[in-house]
């Protein structure tokens, strides 16, 4: 390979000194603030993105549904990661690729690194908005060897869609969110023909028409089922599984899907209070960070949502950041919400103002659930309602006052279900 | 001579048979004293064995048997580690080890280990009643009730190691051969004739550095071996960078008879471990991770430091070891002009240096000297080529500028550093081999954000592609 810096890293000699405001990461949330703010005329708005080229997940996912909400048309991830540039650029916004943050300063200040070395770039305000990635074959404790051919579903489309590269033939595909759905459409596309799809609970976890889509393809859909081995050195050339149908398939591959986590590696080492729960970055009902320089949304914040969703949120959250610019919205720490019986919760706190970017509370449980979520304020209940609920799903409540003394969710278990 | 020309036809001094850092050593250590030596290794690239998966701790040798061979060359090893890694580029964390005491019956073996470790040479050890334990490592667990200290236990980078020590052999001369197993072997007398399938290597001497199939190659080219390997399996659990602050020191158990015991120790890259296990298997290929043992691990681990159930893990890994049917080494030096350094079970890599060191001093006269009037080998000048450092205890390559940006977000690892692991002589020539030397898709991502640039950068460059070649 001959190296070559400038086909990779566009050289960032302008890099602005003092932008208004700095945005880390170029998905659909980010472009959506960045877009918001340069509007409104802020002042320079620059958008840091680590990859080559901007526009997030989307930008590799060759597949419908996007851009309905946005573009009130439906478009393939490419064409609208592209689209989202466009109009950012249009607004006047500036997108710097091929630059990583490799820290979050108080001030607020980010330091970064690329081509041209490290440097720091201060603003008045930051927005995150560096996404969700799938958890790793590791992180799922999955055993057996460890071949080349297994894989995200995010690095599967990445593959294919950049280097035109097939990675395996007849793959299982593990899990059934609507990421999985995503991979097994990525396959079809590209000539690959998954062996099975593969879901360790009872029933599917993304909502029909995904969960029919296997069908329609002629693809078995193992419920109850989960890869007890990975098999192959070199390459994988089997994958046992345990439980309902406790085989061995002669797989080429696997497709480790799902289980999205945030993109949350800048917070341990910063300054800014991250939430157990999600893993993101502890936020009020405006996408505020502990320190209020600092502003986050999209799937950072929650893994993991639609990209219409992080879009409005990005719009959303560039809105309160609009009004802290002009000083009609005023840092207040808030109240943290308790929680129990829930695995996470976004936003975690609630402060003073009015017109919340975030107008629900999203919450997510961790096991198959069934019982009460109720949100208490003050001692009783305001809201509430009876739950099944899987993980993964998306579960909403009604935002609380922000005058309230005690907020807490709540979901009292009636039994758990086994899978 | 380059890997891909054909072998020559002219007589080495030396055929050393196995690229683990055992081998890559023992080639070092010839090369710089002037013998003419060729590394012979069967896998895609060096590393592939024993040496792909260790704990990466540099052993004092505090708890080996006094008086051993290898108590002698772990020692060794560490003080030239020491000399050495500054002029090679290579780390080392100087974090210090706790022998830790979970129970009474541990606690009351921790004089005697002190006074095996005096007796080992290891004289700076001091015992740490509970406060001062919980004052040294304020997150262990409640259970922790007295250690000893080991302050010269340290860490270093598994397979930049090897790798300085290799480099350092072919700046000497040394050829290297990868994709090349040796199959077969005759001694006339006074050399050796090696069969590989790349041609036939024409030796005086031989050397076995073959770890897990040490016993194998004994027979093969020998028709008997003194020991039989029984491949022991360790695994691990790493967990992710944040985790790294919870411990300072190598917190080791009061060993057994048959291992160390489950350490928990930070990684020369930033990370936190657990590990490894000891499972005999018959396999010598296949390290398999087996889901209900890690989840053991992890428990373990969560019991030595109760705050790593609050972190993430990034990878799980399992080695093996090359042990025998007993603890010491087997170095034997046959009359067949040959030495096997056979049965470097669990400490190989402290000890490499020393092995090397002592290997190359008992050179027996007359082996592959006609006149058996010493060696006839003339000392090159000494050179001293650096390594790329990766490891987070020193500068990175991303902190300065012309890196051509980051490739590997999660361990950022750099454009650069990446183009430089796929050219010279000592290229990487698998994933696994560029991964060992650059820790590309290694991070809590394993791949998800850098597998397609990693694909089109090696796109054509291995031996074993990323994806199969009717792909
Ligand atoms: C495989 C797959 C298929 C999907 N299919 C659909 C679909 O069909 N329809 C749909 O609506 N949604 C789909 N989604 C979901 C959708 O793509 C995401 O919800 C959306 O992209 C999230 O937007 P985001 O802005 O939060 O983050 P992302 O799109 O993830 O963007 C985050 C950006 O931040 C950058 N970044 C991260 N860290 C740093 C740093 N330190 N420095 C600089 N930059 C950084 C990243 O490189 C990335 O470009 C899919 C997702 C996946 C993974
Ligand atoms: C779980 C675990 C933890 C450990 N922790 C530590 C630690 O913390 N500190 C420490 O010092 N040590 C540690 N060790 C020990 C250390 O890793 C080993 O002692 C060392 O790697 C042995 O190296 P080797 O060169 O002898 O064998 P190997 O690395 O196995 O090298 C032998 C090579 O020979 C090649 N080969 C075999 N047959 C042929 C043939 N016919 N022709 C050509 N080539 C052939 C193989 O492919 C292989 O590459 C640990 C080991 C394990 C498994």
């Amino acid at each position: 390979m001959v190296y070559s810096a400038s086909r990779w890293c566009p050289k960032m000699a302008d890099l602005p000194q003092n932008p208004a405001v700095v945005i880390v990461g170029s998905g659909p949330a980010g472009l959506a603030a960045a877009t918001l703010l340069a509007e409104a005329g802020v002042g320079p708005v620059i958008v840091l993105e680590r990859a080559a080229t901007p526009g997030g997940v989307p930008r590799h996912c060759a597949h419908s549904p996007y851009g309905l909400r946005e573009f009130r048309r439906l478009m393939t991830g490419p064409a609208y990661a592209r689209a989202l540039v466009a109009r950012a650029k249009a607004a006047g916004v500036t997108i710097h690729s091929g630059v990583n943050v490799t820290q979050l300063l108080p001030g607020p200040e980010v330091a970064v690194t690329s081509d041209v070395g490290p440097a720091r770039i201060a603003a008045r305000l930051v927005m995150l908005a560096t996404g969700a990635r799938e958890s790793t074959r590791a992180q799922r404790m999955i055993g057996g060897t460890k071949p080349a051919g297994v894989l995200s579903t995010g690095a599967l489309q990445a593959l294919i869609h950049e280097d035109g590269l097939i990675p395996f033939r007849r793959p299982v595909i593990l899990g059934t969110e609507l990421v999985s759905f995503s991979a097994l459409l990525t396959c079809r596309l590209a000539g690959i023909r998954p062996m099975a799809m593969i879901e360790e609970t009872g029933r599917t976890t993304a909502r029909k028409p995904s969960g029919l889509l296997p069908f329609a393809l002629g693809i078995p859909l193992l419920t109850g089922t989960s890869v007890a081995e990975v098999e192959g050195r070199d390459r994988v050339t089997g994958i046992r599984m345990a439980g309902a149908h406790a085989d061995r398939l002669g797989a080429d591959g696997l497709i480790v899907t799902g289980r999205f986590r945030p993109e949350a590696a800048l917070l341990p080492q910063s300054h800014l209070v991250r939430d157990p729960g999600t893993g993101g970055p502890e936020v009020d009902q405006f996408g505020r960070c502990s320190d209020p320089c600092y502003f986050a949304s999209g799937n950072l914040l929650r893994p993991v949502e639609t990209a219409g969703w992080c879009w409005a949120e990005g719009r959303s959250v560039g809105e309160a950041m609009l009004r802290t610019l002009k000083g009609t919205l005023a840092p207040d720490p808030g109240l943290r919400i308790g929680s129990s019986g829930v695995s996470a919760m976004v936003p975690q706190r609630i402060a003073p103002g009015t017109d919340p970017a975030l107008d629900r509370l999203q919450i997510r449980v961790a096991v198959p659930s069934r019982g009460r979520l109720s949100l208490q304020v003050d001692g009783s209940e305001v809201a509430g309602r009876d739950l099944r609920a899987l993980p993964e799903r998306r579960i909403v409540l009604p935002l609380p006052r922000p005058d309230a003394l005690q907020i807490e969710v709540r979901l009292a278990q009636d039994q758990q279900e086994g899978p | 001579m380059t890997e891909h020309s054909p072998l020559p036809d002219d007589l080495f001094d030396i055929a050393v048979i196995g690229a683990g850092v055992v081998g890559c050593a023992l080639t070092r250590a010839f090369a710089m004293a002037g013998a003419r030596v060729i590394l012979l290794e069967k896998a895609h690239d060096i590393l592939d064995g024993a040496s792909k998966g260790n704990s990466a701790i540099l052993h004092t040798g505090f708890d080996a048997p006094v008086g051993s061979l290898e108590a002698a060359c772990v020692a060794a090893g560490h003080a030239e580690y020491l000399d050495i890694h500054d002029r090679l580029g290579l780390p080392v964390m100087k974090t210090g080890a706790l022998v830790i005491a979970w129970t009474e019956d541990e606690e009351a073996a921790l004089p005697a280990l002190m006074e095996q470790a005096r007796q080992n040479g290891v004289n700076d050890v001091h015992f740490l009643d509970r406060t001062a334990l919980r004052e040294a490592e304020p997150g262990l667990g409640a259970a922790a009730r007295a250690a000893f200290r080991v302050p010269r236990e340290y860490l270093i980078d598994p397979w930049a190691a090897p790798l300085a020590y290799l480099t350092q052999a072919m700046a000497h001369g040394a050829a290297l051969r990868r994709n090349c197993p040796v199959t077969d072997g005759a001694f006339d007398g006074t050399g050796w004739r090696l069969t590989t399938p790349q041609g036939t290597v024409r030796t005086k001497a031989v050397i076995n550095a073959a770890g897990l199939y040490g016993d194998r190659v004994d027979q093969m080219l020998l028709g008997r071996s003194n020991f039989t390997i029984r491949p022991r399996k360790g695994q691990f659990v790493v967990y992710d960078k944040p985790a790294f602050d919870l411990a300072t020191h190598i917190l080791l158990p009061v060993p057994s008879k048959t291992t160390k015991g489950i350490v928990v120790c930070r990684t020369i890259w930033g990370n936190l471990l657990v590990g490894p296990t000891a499972e005999e298997q018959e396999d010598r290929e296949t390290a398999v991770l087996v889901p209900a043992t890690l989840d053991a691990l992890r428990r373990r681990g969560e019991e030595i430091l109760p705050a790593l159930a609050q972190h993430d893990i990034t990878a799980l890994y399992a080695g093996l070891r090359p042990a025998t049917e007993e603890k010491e080494y087997r170095v034997t030096r046959h009359p067949e002009n040959m030495v096997t350094v056979g049965g470097i079970r669990s400490t190989g890599l402290s000890a490499a240096l020393g092995l090397a060191r002592h290997i190359l001093d008992g050179w027996p006269q007359g082996f592959g000297q006609g006149d058996g009037q010493g060696t006839g080998w003339t000392a090159p000048a000494t050179v001293w080529p650096k390594v790329p450092n990766i490891s987070e205890a020193g500068p990175r390559d991303w902190q300065s500028p012309g890196h051509g940006g980051i490739l590997c977000h999660c361990e950022m690892v750099t454009e650069r550093e990446v183009a430089a692991a796929l050219t010279g002589p000592l290229a990487a020539r698998s994933l696994a081999g560029l991964k060992r030397r650059t820790r590309v898709t290694m991070g809590r991502c394993q791949g998800y954000h850098c597998a397609a640039r990693l694909g089109q950068v090696t796109d054509g460059v291995f031996s074993q592609p990323m994806v199969p070649e009717d792909g």
